[in-house]
């Protein structure tokens, strides 16, 4: 098959695939239909686990027990907490901790 | 009334602005770094959009996978989205004309904040809706933007993805705070590092999905029968 249409073919099969991870919940549960209690519970609790979650896969890739330890990754980390008790300000600690990451890995642990 | 719901969406956008600008750039100089020009950017995070699958799917293009391999690859790396759609179950309800679009664009960043719902005051579907569009839009740019950069100088931008773990980092907090119960956060914390220990990087989402969802449901049953006899 040609490249080019290979690639288009790629895109529109990850778009289609996202889009119904997406609307999978939203299908079994259609407007209309009454959500069963435990799934209406979990949808209050769900949120906060699940940022939880999320943070864990944006460092799953550290590798503890080899050099740097994952010391870049705990050190920016660390900084976003303080900046944001300490400022209040979401674009602060965004910006603060990904420009410390950026040095540390770009300069730092080489 | 309407521009307060406007306001009050562009203002809550504003992290994600941040983090999409620059995680939208890196995604955009690596899809330039494969050969691909600013049409595919374009195309891709208007279609597909999703941050860390784009990221997933620029390997997948340009490596040449299989369509099968990447509807799999593409499954697993988004399953974490069935979880987002029970819990935005309620809150969408009722949308109306704005709910296909709210569904389609319910990314990381974009649940992050909705999850929180809708501030006092807001007409709710057309405030979900404004910062769903608003968020797309900072993806957008911020694609076109990297991969501009990246077709035309040499851009060191390693680590630049780093945003996202902030945004999450401080959104931890955020909820941290204004939380009744601190419970459900260190769960979904504490299976999911097990679980990464157990299955290892590539393997380990779907298993603490599974792990946090009982996990919650035994902790809801506790909580449940002491509220009962209390």
């Amino acid at each position: 098959m040609d490249k080019t249409l290979h690639d288009i073919l790629t895109v529109a099969v990850i778009a289609a695939a996202t889009m119904s991870t997406r609307a999978l919940s939203f299908i079994v549960f259609s407007e209309g239909r009454k959500i069963p209690r435990v799934v209406l519970f979990l949808s209050r609790v769900l949120p906060s686990a699940v940022i939880g979650m999320l943070i864990v896969y944006c460092l799953r890739n550290i590798s503890p027990l080899a050099y740097p330890f994952g010391a870049p990754e705990f050190i920016s980390v660390a900084l976003v907490v303080l900046l944001h008790l300490w400022l209040k300000n979401t674009l602060v600690s965004i910006v603060g901790g990904t420009v410390c990451y950026m040095l540390l890995i770009q300069l730092v642990f080489v | 009334m309407k521009d307060y719901t406007a306001k009050a969406a562009f203002k809550s956008s504003l992290p994600v602005m941040v983090g999409y600008l620059t995680l939208g750039t890196a995604f955009g100089v690596l899809l330039a770094q494969k050969g691909y020009g600013l049409i595919w950017a374009f195309v891709m995070s208007l279609t597909i959009y999703a941050g860390s699958g784009q990221i997933v799917a620029v390997d997948l293009i340009s490596s040449g996978a299989s369509l099968i391999t990447s509807a799999i690859m593409t499954l697993i790396v988004n399953a974490r989205h069935i979880f987002y759609g029970i819990s935005m179950l309620e809150k969408y309800r009722g949308t109306g004309k704005y709910k296909p679009y709210l569904i389609f664009s319910l990314t990381d960043e974009t649940y992050a904040l909705v999850s929180g719902g809708n501030p006092e005051n807001t007409d709710k579907g057309r405030y979900f809706f404004i910062l769903s569009v608003l968020n797309q839009c900072y993806w957008i740019t911020g694609s076109l933007i990297g991969n501009a950069i990246g077709l035309s100088v040499s851009f060191n931008s390693a680590g630049i993805d780093f945003s996202m773990t902030a945004l999450f980092v401080v959104i931890f907090i955020e909820q941290l705070k204004g939380a009744k119960s601190k419970a459900p956060a260190f769960i979904g914390v504490i299976c999911s590092v097990l679980c990464l220990a157990v299955f290892g990087a590539e393997n380990f989402l779907i298993p603490s999905m599974l792990l946090i969802a009982v996990s919650l449901s035994v902790y809801g049953a506790i909580t449940r029968k002491e509220s009962k006899n209390g």
